[in-house]
């Protein structure tokens, strides 16, 4: 008992110390919610480790390789990070029970990082009745900005709207007379990014997209799509798709002899697993967008950030490929986590939680490309909405360009 | 007494054909588990309360599934699509025609029940393993079904739609009682269960149920009985249907929200492994079998997180080899253990 008491002091009397350093910014009296005590912060997560999207399950594995990393460091003003991860095979009712375990039965402070729109969107309303914040869920999907009716849910990577407009404004600007073909995938995010290419081309929308096809995630191939879409005379060609159809695209056209502007949607254009295996000749001069380093790519080699990222995948993550996009992701992601915290100091409520997500000013996780920051206010709920276009070049992507924002938040 | 001991008497024949009566549970043991079931929400957190709803949820839809396969012996791996089409039936009624959720819940079963009818007729020329991959793509239209554009208004398409959990009626507030949201839709679904248990049970001890019973043992036999081998086998489609659309139902409004993949073959396949753990033909094993699919990817993704389906395989097979008729098998053998001590 007496140890447990020292213990408490001096931690007590460290954290005075570093409200005193700091210059007193901090509210030096300590608030609690659930889920916060002295020694510990508890997070919960929400991640697909089997199912279809199991491939995205290393964001969560990242996660908590980077929380060991920071709790051996001592953690944050003195509290370790307890993060508690469950998976939900990608199916809401599975989501909506896990996420009723966090913070019902495990009493997390707050759930990160939930992947998947599907997921995100049953547990939405639940977080926001609860008033338990629901932070940096892991989809695009523009929805998940929406302070003013769910005040409690925020995004971090650019919504996939915003992606939409920047290529839409690059067209606008770089070839107004296209006649643009669009190929996207029939889901949330397929249909989320070519609204946001429509209401970027705004009134030329009608006029420039001459075709669109739309594919299912359960198609063996997509050929057909586009063999129809070259025989309407498109000289633009804009692919919506995941990793296997950006590759299955990239491939055909090449074959068919289509020599159109390529624009490949952020999501497929991953080096490692679309532009190797469609082969880096069908590939060059494919257009894209992004907004993180690659972890392929050696021209980051010598890049301060991604120095420290290696160092720390050699050391707590060994196993993890760096060239895997979704390694990159859980790393910025556990690092703005750890950025909130710190800023939230000893009031550790949940109000405060979402205070601070909504008061990010020009932060910088070690994974984005320089020039892209994390920008939020109490208006503004969309993390990252900036991107550089990108052309793929040899065997990497070039990036050139100025760094866009796609414009979301109020 | 004189049930129990019935029962034990009957039980090693069990195995093959299952007399009516052994469909059911005996009278003393349904009153325990009743208790045991109306008393244990009183106790514990909300979070378990909404377990135990979905627990009851996916019983009502394992049940429905062994009156098809139990009594009427045909396969189905596409109830999921039925469990799909309820869900969205009372969504869409509650959100978009403001109807009331309890309403909502026999529109649900009767589109089913029209729709499994239908679905049976075409299956009445597939038997066995042939009915089984005709049902299994049934399983995997649906979600790609609800996607579709044509239905997007209604749907919300791939977004899915969000539902609003009932409140307690406000009468239980007058009378100075407190029930959660939560608590009061599990004794709801709990409301509801008993009711389709007890015409399940009803349907199968009557003139229909030993006629699909019939079907089951031998479709010659029975017709030349005089059965109407294509109306039960239809009929018993969509029952089942019927029933599973109310389950959906329920579990839309449990769960506040449905999207396409909610409702992929892998439910599908959780119900099948749900009536063959509980044990295939025995009624009161839809209860167990709904543990199994709800609680042991629990136990397993807390054993090991990266392993969690090796483990949830490991343990499906060591039951299947330990009690191949499942839970059937051990309430037998509990039974039989009781009335041996009871004869000393």
């Amino acid at each position: 008992m007496p140890a447990i008491r020292s213990r408490a002091a001096s931690i007590t009397v460290a954290a005075t110390i570093a409200v005193a350093v700091s210059g007193g910014t901090a509210l030096a009296q300590k608030k609690y919610d659930t889920g916060a005590t002295d020694t510990e912060i508890k997070i919960g997560n929400i991640m697909p480790y089997s199912g279809p999207a199991s491939a995205y399950g290393v964001i969560g594995k990242m996660e908590d390789a980077y929380f060991k990393m920071i709790n051996e460091q001592g953690g944050i003003n003195g509290r370790k990070i307890n993060y508690i991860s469950y998976d939900d095979g990608y199916s809401p009712p599975k989501a909506v029970e896990q996420a009723r375990k966090l913070v019902e039965s495990d009493e997390v402070l707050f759930i990160a990082s939930s992947l998947g729109t599907p997921s995100n969107s049953a547990i939405q309303k639940y977080m926001n009745a609860k008033k338990v914040p629901q932070l940096f869920v892991a989809t695009g999907a523009t929805k998940f900005g929406d302070h003013k009716d769910f005040p409690w849910t925020m995004g971090w990577q650019p919504a996939y709207q915003s992606e939409g407009r920047i290529y839409a404004a690059y067209l606008l600007k770089e070839k107004p007379d296209a006649k643009v073909a669009v190929m996207y995938q029939n889901d949330d995010f397929g249909k989320d990014l070519l609204k946001g290419l429509k209401d970027g081309l705004g009134a030329k929308a009608a006029s420039m997209i001459v075709a669109e096809e739309s594919y299912e995630v359960s198609e063996p191939t997509i050929d057909s799509h586009i063999v129809k879409l070259k025989s309407l005379g498109a000289d633009t060609f804009v692919s919506i798709t995941t990793p296997k159809f950006a590759a299955q695209a990239i491939k055909k056209v090449a074959e068919l002899g289509w020599k159109p502007v390529y624009i490949q949607s952020n999501v497929g254009a991953s080096v490692g697993s679309v532009m190797k295996p469609a082969g880096y000749e069908n590939g060059q001069g494919i257009l894209s967008a992004n907004y993180a380093k690659d972890g392929a790519d050696s021209s980051w080699d010598n890049d301060e950030g991604m120095k420290k990222f290696y160092a720390f995948l050699a050391k707590y993550a060994p196993t993890m490929d760096r060239s895997d996009g979704s390694v990159v992701y859980g790393y910025g992601q556990a690092q703005t986590i750890v950025q909130v915290l710190k800023q939230a100091g000893d009031n550790l409520t949940r109000e405060n939680i979402m205070k601070e997500a909504a008061n990010l000013k020009a932060f910088a996780p070690d994974t984005l490309l320089p020039g892209v920051t994390i920008t939020t206010t109490a208006k503004d709920f969309y993390p990252i909405e900036q991107l550089q276009m990108q052309r793929f070049k040899g065997e990497k992507w070039e990036l050139f360009g100025p760094i866009i924002a796609g414009q979301l938040g109020e | 007494m004189s049930t129990v001991q019935e029962v034990v008497t009957e039980a090693p024949v069990i195995e093959d054909a299952i007399p009516k009566k052994a469909m059911a549970l005996g009278p003393v043991a349904s009153l325990v588990i009743l208790a045991l079931l109306i008393a244990t929400p009183l106790f514990v957190k909300n979070f378990i309360i909404f377990q135990m709803t979905m627990w009851l949820i996916y019983a009502i839809a394992v049940l429905a599934l062994n009156i098809l396969t139990g009594a009427s012996g045909q396969f189905s791996l596409g109830q999921s699509a039925f469990y799909a089409l309820g869900a969205y039936t009372s969504a869409i009624l509650m959100e978009h025609g403001d109807i009331n959720y309890v309403l909502t819940l026999p529109v649900a079963g009767l589109i089913c029940f029209i729709a499994g009818f239908l679905f049976g007729l075409p299956a009445l020329r597939l038997s066995g393993i042939y009915l089984a991959l005709a049902t299994f793509a049934l399983a995997t239209a649906m979600p790609q079904l609800l996607k579709l554009g044509v239905f997007e208004h209604w749907t919300g398409g791939v977004q899915g739609l969000v539902v609003t959990k009932p409140d307690a009626p406000a009468i239980l507030a007058s009378l100075g009682l407190k029930v959660s949201q939560d608590m009061w839709l599990y004794y709801f679904t709990l409301a509801v269960s008993i009711l389709i248990y007890i015409f399940s049970v009803n349907l199968l001890r009557s003139r229909s149920g030993r006629a699909m019973m019939a079907i089951r043992d031998n479709e010659i036999a029975a017709s030349a009985m005089g059965v109407d081998v294509s109306l039960y086998k239809t009929l018993a489609f969509g029952v089942s249907a019927g029933i599973t659309g109310v389950a959906g139902g329920l579990g839309a409004i449990a769960v506040q929200f449905v999207a396409p993949d909610g409702y992929t073959i892998q439910l599908a396949v959780a119900l099948f492994l749900g009536m063959v753990v509980g044990g295939v033909g025995w009624l009161p094993g839809s209860l167990a079998g709904a543990a199994f699919i709800v609680f042991v990817p629990n136990i397993a993704e807390s054993v090991s997180k990266g392993l969690s389906g090796a483990v949830f395989g490991v343990i499906l097979i060591l039951i299947i080899f330990l009690v191949p008729h499942g839970a059937r098998q051990i309430a037998y053998g509990a039974q039989g253990l009781i009335g041996k001590l009871r004869r000393n």
